[in-house]
């Protein structure tokens, strides 16, 4: 088990250490350093100071060690337009976007289950055809295109939902949470279920599949054969049993939510950091870019080497095959 | 698969087997949402492929385009007297045309982007498949991490540091979907190398080159084309998706993606259509294709075939 969980943590560094070398790379030979690190507008004096600050006229491999060590100490630049540390600014932003993914990880799970067992336990009904439809759509509905007629009807033409932004706040621990007003829970609303219709699509089908598939079991005929209700059935012996993998895929699937957010975020300007990096990539505030890069592959590495160990504690088969290859 | 049909003098003696392409057609087109969704595609692709023939007017000529006619609802008449049946967008284009070359903008860079990666994960893959060994882990560790990271991320990375262009796109495309074709080809020709043709192939003394793309590769093609099909259909939403941030097609190829992206301002002041036909557009391409790869899925897998 030790011996798993240091192999898999080495072999994090090495992909965070890689993808610090493809983003030094890209951002220092296919582009101009100079580009990515000074602000557009500054004059001729301020750019050979940068290059001096920088040590751009050292040899790559030591320009690299710096932008490592750099990066340790947490400081991976300052942004041009908001003049202030690229880390602290993405930090800053970082708790609304986890509010719209767990509103959207909610969602998709309250509204999901109950479908997906409903469909699965009357599979021939038509309202369960529907409902399959309705998830073959929600696979293929481009995210975007979805948002904006999501505006267009219940903020434009209705007049239900305001369309853009967090609302109202409140501060808890240091943190704004818009769910916790009025206000703000009708701005998270429509993002949510924006951001929540692909995994609740993906609910609705292993919900389906997984009760199809108990519902035949012995343990489930003979519980109906006790005599117990049927209610009882479904919420009790039918739901522990199908929770199983659905949980484990949303796990797995969280990450995935955080990275999707960012087109989200972009139609309902929800001011998180997938709005600011597509901010920043428009307004070339490179370092901003840079920072949240870094970030992002940091906390996709943790979040991946975090569902291998839970995996191979549940999983013990996982661990084995990995220690023969 | 054509051998058999060869030997038609032969067969006949046996209990008379379809030929496979035969049996292929007949499976495919049982159903008929699957007929339906393929009639459509086809219908997308010839629209996408003649679009400079069909539409109504060239909507990047300038000369064709006035700034009097824009905004107009669907089916208002230009002053010239020409229908604009889907409206026309904030710079007066025709809609309709507009979604014709938006079309074939998106179709083709979904579709290069996905043979491209198509062949380079098909190579790796059967390469990691064939000699297994130290090269086999090698590339199927750089497959697993990679799909450890979602699509849209591995997109935004490239796309951020490579920076806009119709050929930076389909790099950023065939990076994101490499990976898939890799683990596909892999899973596939590992189950086929054992089996006794390779052995057979193998005994004759053929090169490596021969029995991996004549021998191992054909059979390998199946669930090749199944994965194919869908990724396609993802490759031309995460395009649209990219294009719509603004950091996917430049404005002098304009997507599908990018057409919605310019609606956006105008949805607001009720002008709903510059942004919702195109995405209709877009919408029945992907769902057409995925229906498509659904049927494929069923009629190609040897476990469902009666």
């Amino acid at each position: 088990m030790t011996v798993f969980i240091i192999r898999r943590l080495l072999q994090s560094i090495v992909v965070v250490f890689l993808m610090s070398l493809l983003v030094f790379v890209g951002v220092n030979v296919v582009g101009d350093p100079v580009d990515m690190l000074i602000n557009p507008e500054a004059d001729q004096a301020e750019i050979e100071r940068v290059i001096r600050h920088f040590g751009l006229d050292k040899p790559l491999h030591i320009q690299y060690g710096h932008f490592l060590l750099n990066a340790l100490n947490g400081d991976l630049g300052k942004s041009f337009i908001f003049g202030m540390p690229a880390l602290k600014l993405i930090l800053m932003r970082m708790p609304a976007t986890l509010e719209l993914a767990f509103s959207a990880l909610i969602l998709a799970v309250l509204i999901g289950i109950p479908l997906g067992v409903y469909a699965g336990l009357k599979s021939k009904a038509k309202v369960s055809r529907t409902i399959m439809a309705g998830s073959i759509l929600g696979f293929s509905l481009p995210t975007f295109w979805v948002g904006l007629m999501m505006i267009m009807v219940f903020a434009v033409m209705l007049g239900w939902l305001p369309s853009t932004g967090r609302g109202e706040t409140v501060l808890v621990a240091g943190i704004e949470l818009s769910f916790l007003t009025l206000d703000g829970l009708s701005h998270l609303l429509m993002p949510a279920l924006n951001l929540s219709l692909f995994k609740m699509s993906l609910v609705i089908r292993l919900a389906r599949a997984g009760t199809r598939e108990v519902v035949h079991q012995d343990y489930m005929k003979f519980a109906r054969a006790k005599g117990l209700s049927e209610s009882r059935l479904i919420f009790v012996h039918l739901m522990k049993n199908i929770l199983i993998p659905v949980v484990t895929v949303l796990g797995l699937e969280l990450g995935g939510l955080i990275a999707f957010s960012v087109v989200t975020e972009t139609v309902f300007a929800w001011p998180g950091m997938g709005k600011l990096i597509i901010d920043s990539i428009h307004l070339l505030d490179r370092p901003v870019v840079v920072a949240y890069l870094m970030i992002i592959v940091l906390m996709f590495v943790i979040i991946n080497l975090i569902v291998d160990v839970l995996y191979s504690i549940l999983d013990p088969r996982v661990r084995l095959q990995d220690m023969k290859t | 698969m054509e051998v058999l049909q060869n030997e038609d003098g032969r067969t006949e003696k046996f209990s008379k087997p379809d030929p496979p392409l035969q049996r292929f057609l007949e499976n495919f087109f049982e159903s008929k949402v699957s007929t339906g969704a393929f009639a459509v595609l086809l219908l997308i692709l010839i629209l996408g492929l003649f679009a400079p023939l069909i539409s109504p007017t060239d909507p990047y000529d300038l000369a064709q385009v006035d700034v009097m006619d824009s905004r107009l609802e669907p089916g208002s008449k230009s002053y010239t007297g020409m229908t604009y049946w889907l409206g026309t967008d904030g710079a007066g284009r025709d809609l309709l045309s507009a979604i014709l070359y938006g079309l074939r903008t998106s179709l083709s860079v979904g579709v290069l982007s996905g043979l491209i990666a198509l062949a380079i994960g098909g190579a790796f893959g059967l390469i990691a498949a064939y000699f297994g060994g130290k090269v086999e882990t090698l590339i199927m560790r750089v497959v697993d991490i990679q799909l450890g990271f979602p699509a849209i991320l591995v997109a935004l990375v490239l796309v951020a540091l490579l920076g806009k262009g119709v050929d930076k796109i389909i790099v950023a495309l065939v990076v994101v979907q490499w990976a898939y074709y890799a683990r596909t080809v892999r899973g596939s020709a590992l189950v086929e190398r054992r089996k006794e043709y390779i052995e057979a192939a193998t005994c004759l003394a053929l090169s490596h080159q021969r029995i991996v793309f004549r021998h191992l590769l054909p059979n390998c093609l199946p669930p090749l084309i199944v994965v194919g099909t869908l990724q396609t259909a993802h490759a031309i939403s995460l395009e649209a998706t990219l294009s719509f941030l603004g950091i996917g097609l430049p404005i002098t190829e304009p997507s599908l993606g990018l057409l919605i992206a310019n609606g956006f301002e105008y949805m607001l002041s009720q002008r709903y259509w510059i942004s919702f036909f195109p995405g209709i557009a877009l919408l029945i391409t992907i769902v057409s294709i995925n229906l498509v790869g659904d049927q494929l899925r069923d009629v190609l897998n040897p476990r469902l075939q009666k």
